[in-house]
């Protein structure tokens, strides 16, 4: 390929790849729109922030047309995009959906709960969008650069984001905590990526994935594994996974309910499909090898060598060279196959053990708490553990069965769909609460049934979603998660998961109890909080899916699905 | 799919729930509307079932009594719900269900009239209220696994809050006790329904057997059901799993889909710890020892019409699950664990029993009766005592059929032994045991009836609990005779702490308690309450087959189909253990000298011809019915040789082979 010719097809890729990154064209656009718009005052008065980054997270959700590649029939075929640098497939659709679905919810919770004023309006929304980027990014990453540049493009914004609340101590502890944190994790994940990039003598995953199925890393195992487990620390950080989880009481105490509550869903589902997409990618290799610029190479060119080797003629081999190569290439390829399984196998291990520590470690730890945003960080914490699990459970029966596996990535994002209502919903109220009584303990939601029932009622629905009851959204997703465990036959696993349940009935129970049981507090005029209000009609929109989702829940189980069978099947 | 059963039976089921959403939009300091509201509500629940067990109706849903349908299931209805996971909303009754469905609208709307006296927070009571009805009875229509697991889990909210809310002074710790208790229940049973579902492949099911379970309507449509989903080895070779409870009831019978190992290769198969985790879960419910706990917490704590609804009705679930769930789908494993299900019926109603003995709390006396008699219950299913060589299972129907009665009369006798207590309880404000006294002298006509039902729960002849008790302990005697005298010796424990408290409370000469002066005779409403049970205790005491026509048909299959699988399961392990020995055998020639099995031979000398291990079993099968049980309690029922079964039958004029269907 000579230069020319390069030129030629990087152009054309770019051509083909912007079509089909218009969403996060869109984000930065808005960006851009935005830092513009505050230089004039006329665009100031006619254009306020919130509006313009409302608008511009609505057209790229209308972009993204979840319901068109996802409803459809037709699965959509997986692209690599920008020269194998992202990929694009329907399991990219569903979270770039998700996450500025996501955003969109935050965007106008932060709006109606009045978080972020005039003047650090503009900060506070490009920030939004510029983490919402980087999270979009995480979920269609296809190359290690990608992976940490996304990973990094995510939490810089969110560090900031902690510590929005200017001349709050608690606030800018958080913000500087969380910085801290990220940074080492950044830095051995970085490591992490440099030591795989190193051995296998490439970034591309699948061309990674390829390598070390053929067996080039077989020398350096130890290295390999401590490279891999060190890309999970990045991940396990930005997931809240034990044993990386210090920075996420703090920061959700420290930061403003409404912050804690995107962190919690779209942070943790970018980082979600992040761990997806390496735990696949480096596992289970493409069936054929991965040729750089390959989705880059002109049609015509394709063509033409694929032709090539039908016009040479086959050379005369003796019957007996020709068995022993089949037998060579039947052996070669049992221990590739045997390669991938042990590969899978491992990576279904690690996560499988961090994600039953994690949702132990979580859910023991917030039976302490006093503060409602540390309770729900906790949670958060356990919740990550819960939905690892069907990631395990995915990568334990991948090299079995396919089809289960695309079911059980499928209970994963069908999960963190429920999740996005269940957890926005719980800290949109606590967000409200704050603002009519300034405080975020527990104790002062005593009496709140009596006061406003409408909203003990919804917040009290959302915990009880949260520990999994049924008719509620939480219980769909428990169900497929833990049918996910089933299928798989890690039962010891689904143990876990079942008794972590019941433990997490206590500290979720607590609040429930705090608002219906107890008297008021004394000194404390009751809270009233209408329904009929502008953040009442707010709630009621996040509470309500997590009510009536048990009426029909099978159409966003396929769309979950049909998101994850191009993931396993390649 | 025709299905006129939909939108009545959704009505009935979904009513209560609608109700109270009516109630959400009136006033919330009008209480005597909302209480009246509510009230209307159940009463048209109670009606509508009513209405569908009269004979003679027949448009809409309705319990036919005809030859024909009465053992089967009636007014099915199923509709495709999530396809992705094949979960239908899916509703029915037979026999078992359909009484239960009464007894459910009958003590809720007795209950709500019992809750009266309840003055805080009255329309969330009542909305609470009417959404646990609604779980109930939707509890005993449903006949989708989820569906079921989905409406179990819905009464556990409403629960917990109108106990945490409405108790009393450890209310808080009895609700959270009773939600862990049941949570823990009904993960378990989650785990054991998904074990059930991901095992599970209709495709191997004859065509009989899949119109028996209504996954095809018809004959007709079986061929495009069959070309919907081709069969093992064919294209799309993906098995077609199902919640469908009457389908893994098939499956479980019929096929060995749930015999495959779980963990470990010889281990315990997939029935065994679906059986032993459904089992958990609804003994928990039931109560039966050493998981009961919950419930006199629960009782002492709950409002009094709480406390019917909880000893009325949901108790019950935990009986309706093992005689629905546990047994047919897992045949197997509840062959094996017999005893252990008998043991725990037993020790549950000797431990309760000698509980009620100890208590000074008159609810918490009650509480500890409703272990003591939801025993009978759990032993009532337990019996397995259907034995060759004519495999009758006339003792087995006789437990059965004795352990639901005893539900049903339970759900009379506890419900009024609790609304009776919660009378004098309104009035007095106590319930010591020790400082009541002389109430028949100040309230005659309460006392009467609270002696008629206590009465009743002690099992005295003539009221509705004998029936149930006598068949139980009649049942118990083939299967175990010791069982038997145990639980025939806990009949007197019932009658000393019952007639204890009756003379510790109506006799004596006078009242000794605080607030002599409140004891008032009772008012019209609590006595139409009262009454209504009274008039069922007797009537179901003394014309019991009243119940039994409509219960026992489908009691009386569901054995029968359990034998049939006995037998089937028992012609398989002989052929099976034919085999073995064949093989055991051959290794044994290699050994040592050959000792010959005469298979064919008809002759008696066969026996001294077999291997050492199944001679003993013979010895011990010879010894006496009530020891199977015992010596069965391996992973395939071994049962006797067939030669020494032929020579049985040889001394044994003959006798065929049949199943008694009669009762």
């Amino acid at each position: 390929m000579n230069y020319e010719q390069l030129v030629q097809s990087v152009i054309g890729d770019t051509e083909n790849s912007l079509e089909k990154f218009l969403p996060e064209l869109v984000l930065c656009g808005t960006i851009l729109l935005m830092l513009l718009s505050r230089l004039f005052k006329v665009t100031r008065q006619l254009l306020p922030c919130w509006f313009l980054a409302g608008l511009g997270v609505g057209v790229a959700f209308v972009l993204a047309e979840p319901w068109e590649f996802l409803g459809g029939g037709a699965a959509l075929e997986k692209t690599e995009i920008f020269t194998g640098m992202l990929v694009h497939d329907a399991f990219t659709v569903y979270f770039r959906a998700i996450i500025l679905f996501t955003t969109f919810l935050f965007i106008v919770l932060a709006r109606i709960s009045r978080l972020a004023d005039q003047e650090n309006g503009p900060d506070f929304y490009t920030l939004v969008l510029g983490a919402a980027l980087g999270m979009c990014l995480m979920a269609e990453a296809n190359h290690l650069l990608v992976v940490f540049l996304a990973v990094e493009m995510a939490s810089v914004p969110s560090y900031t984001l902690a510590g929005i609340l200017k001349g709050n101590r608690k606030s800018s502890e958080a913000s500087m905590k969380y910085a801290v944190y990220g940074a080492g994790a950044a830095g051995v994940m970085l490591y992490g990526t440099s030591l795989i990039a190193g051995i296998t003598g490439s970034a591309h995953i699948p061309t990674i994935a390829w390598r070390l199925a053929e067996g080039i890393g077989t020398d350096y195992q130890l290295v390999l594994v401590l490279a891999g487990l060190m890309m999970l620390v990045g991940l396990a950080f930005k997931l809240s996974a034990v044993p990386f989880h210090f920075w996420c009481p703090d920061v959700f105490e420290g930061a403003s309910a409404e912050v804690a509550g995107f962190l919690s869903v779209a942070s943790k589902a970018a980082a979600l499909a992040l761990l997806v997409r390496l735990a696949i990618g480096f596992s289970a290799p493409p069936a054929t090898e991965p040729v750089p610029f390959e989705s880059a190479e002109p049609r015509s060119a394709v063509v033409a060598m694929k032709q090539l080797p039908a016009q040479l003629p086959t050379p005369m081999r003796p019957a007996a060279y020709d068995a022993t190569v089949i037998s060579e290439k039947a052996a070669s390829e049992k221990a590739v196959l045997n390669r991938v399984v042990g590969m899978q196998t491992f990576l279904a291990w690690v996560i499988g053990i961090l994600a039953a520590i994690t949702c132990t470690f979580g859910n023991l730890a917030a039976y302490g708490q006093t503060n409602i945003k540390r309770l729900l960080a906790y949670s958060t914490i356990a919740h990550a553990g819960y939905m690892m699990m069907p990631i395990a459970a995915g990568l334990a029966i991948m090299a079995r069965d396919p089809v289960a596996a695309a079911e059980a990535f499928a209970a994963l994002l069908l999960y963190v769909l429920i999740y996005i209502f269940m957890n926005m919903g719980a800290f949109a109220i606590i967000a409200f609460v704050r603002n009519a009584t300034g405080s975020e303990q527990i104790a002062d939601y005593a009496g709140l049934v009596r006061s406003s029932p409408g909203w003990a009622v919804c917040f009290s629905a959302i915990l009880f979603s949260l520990i999994g009851l049924p008719p509620l959204a939480g219980f769909m997703g428990k169900l497929v998660i833990f049918a996910s465990l089933v299928d798989a036959g890690m039962y010891w696993l689904l143990f876990v998961g079942g008794v972590n349940t019941v433990i997490s009935l206590f500290y979720y129970l607590k609040v429930v109890r705090v608002m219906t049981f107890d008297p008021e507090p004394e000194g404390r005029p009751p809270l009233r909080l209408r329904l009929a209000s502008v953040p009442g009609l707010f709630v009621l929109v996040l509470t309500a899916p997590v009510l009536l989702l048990i009426i029909q829940w099978n159409g966003f189980y396929q769309w979950a699905e049909a998101a994850c069978r191009t993931v396993v099947g390649n | 799919m025709d299905n006129p059963y939909l939108w009545p039976l959704t009505l009935l089921v979904f009513l209560p729930a609608l109700g109270s959403l009516v109630l959400l939009l009136l006033p919330r300091d009008s209480h005597e509307l909302i209480k009246r509201v509510s009230l209307f509500v159940t009463v048209i629940v109670f009606v509508a079932t009513v209405v569908m067990a009269l004979p003679g109706i027949t448009g809409g849903p309705h319990f036919s009594l005809a030859e024909d349908a009465v053992s089967q299931m009636q007014s099915v209805f199923q509709v495709s719900w999530i396809p992705a996971f094949n979960i239908e909303y899916f509703m029915g009754m037979d026999g078992i269900s359909f009484p239960l469905l009464v007894l459910t609208a009958f003590i809720a709307m007795l209950s709500m009239g019992a809750s009266w006296p309840i003055t805080k927070h009255v329309k969330a009571y009542c909305v609470l209220f009417l959404l646990l009805e609604t779980g109930m009875l939707g509890v005993f229509l449903a006949l989708d696994f989820f569906l079921f697991y989905v409406f179990w889990e819905v009464m556990l909210l409403p629960m917990y809050f109108l106990i945490g809310v409405w108790g009393g002074p450890r209310r808080e710790y009895a609700a959270i006790k009773f939600f862990l208790y049941t949570l823990l229940g009904s993960v378990l049973m989650l785990i054991a329904i998904l074990m059930l579902y991901f095992n599970s492949d209709l495709r191997t099911l004859s065509d009989e057997q899949l119109i028996t379970a209504h996954v095809v309507p018809d004959q007709e449509s079986i061929a495009a059901w069959r070309a919907e989903n081709p069969s093992a080895g064919q294209a799309a070779d993906a098995p077609r799993h199902t919640f469908n409870i009457l389908a893994l009831q098939q499956l479980g019978q019929h096929t060995d889909q749930f015999s495959k190992s779980v963990f470990t290769e010889g281990g315990k198969s997939i029935q065994w710890w679906a059986f032993v985790l459904l089992f958990i879960g609804f003994v928990i419910k039931v109560p039966s020892v050493p998981v009961h706990t919950w419930l006199p917490d629960a009782h002492v704590e709950a409002p009094t019409p709480i406390s019917m609804i909880l000893a009325g009705v949901l108790l019950k679930m935990g009986g309706y699950g093992i005689i629905r769930i546990c047994y047919p789908i897992c045949p197997e494993a509840a062959y094996d664990l017999a005893w252990v299900v008998c043991f725990v019926g037993v020790l549950s109603m000797v431990y309760g029993a000698f509980a009620a003995l100890a208590q000074r709390d008159f609810k918490r006396m009650v509480a500890y009766s409703s272990v003591s008699h939801m025993g009978y219950v759990v032993l009532g299913l337990g019996v397995w005592s259907a034995v060759e060589p004519t495999f009758n299972g006339d003792y087995w129907k006789m437990g059965m059929n004795g352990a639901m009665f005893q539900m049903i009369a339970h759900g009379i006798s506890s419900a009024g032994m609790f609304f009776l207590v919660g009378v004098i309880y309104d009035r007095v404000h106590h319930r010591d045991l020790d400082k009541f006294g002389g109430l028949f002298a100040k309230m005659p006509v309460y006392s009467g009836m609270a002696i008629l039902i206590f009465f009743a729960g002690l099992g005295l002849p003539g009221l509705c609990g004998f029936i149930g008790e006598v068949l139980v302990v009649l049942s118990v005697w083939n299967f175990s005779i010791i069982l038997a005298v145990i639980s025939a010796f806990v009949v007197i424990l019932t009658a000393a702490y019952i007639l204890w408290a009756i003379q510790r409370v109506y006799l004596g000469a006078e009242y000794k308690g605080p607030h002599p002066e409140a004891l008032t005779p009772i008012t019209p409403r609590e006595w139409s309450i009262a009454v209504p049970l009274c008039i069922f205790a007797i009537v179901l005491g003394v014309y019991p087959q009243a119940l039994f026509n409509y219960m026992s048909p489908s009691v009386d299959h569901t054995v029968d189909v359990l034998i049939e699988w006995q037998q089937r399961q028992d012609r398989a392990t002989v052929a099976g253990e034919k085999q073995e020995a064949k093989k055991q055998e051959a290794k044994k020639q290699a050994a040592s000298e050959p000792i010959p099995l005469r298979v064919q031979n008809q002759d008696t000398d066969a026996l001294t011809g077999m291997p050492a291990g199944l001679q003993i079993n013979e010895k011990w099968s010879a010894v006496g019915i009530s020891l199977q049980g015992a010596m069965h309690r391996g992973r395939k029922p071994r049962r006797w040789d067939p030669l020494w079964e032929t020579y049985l039958r040889g001394i044994d004029s003959n006798k065929p082979v049949v199943v008694n269907r009669g009762t």
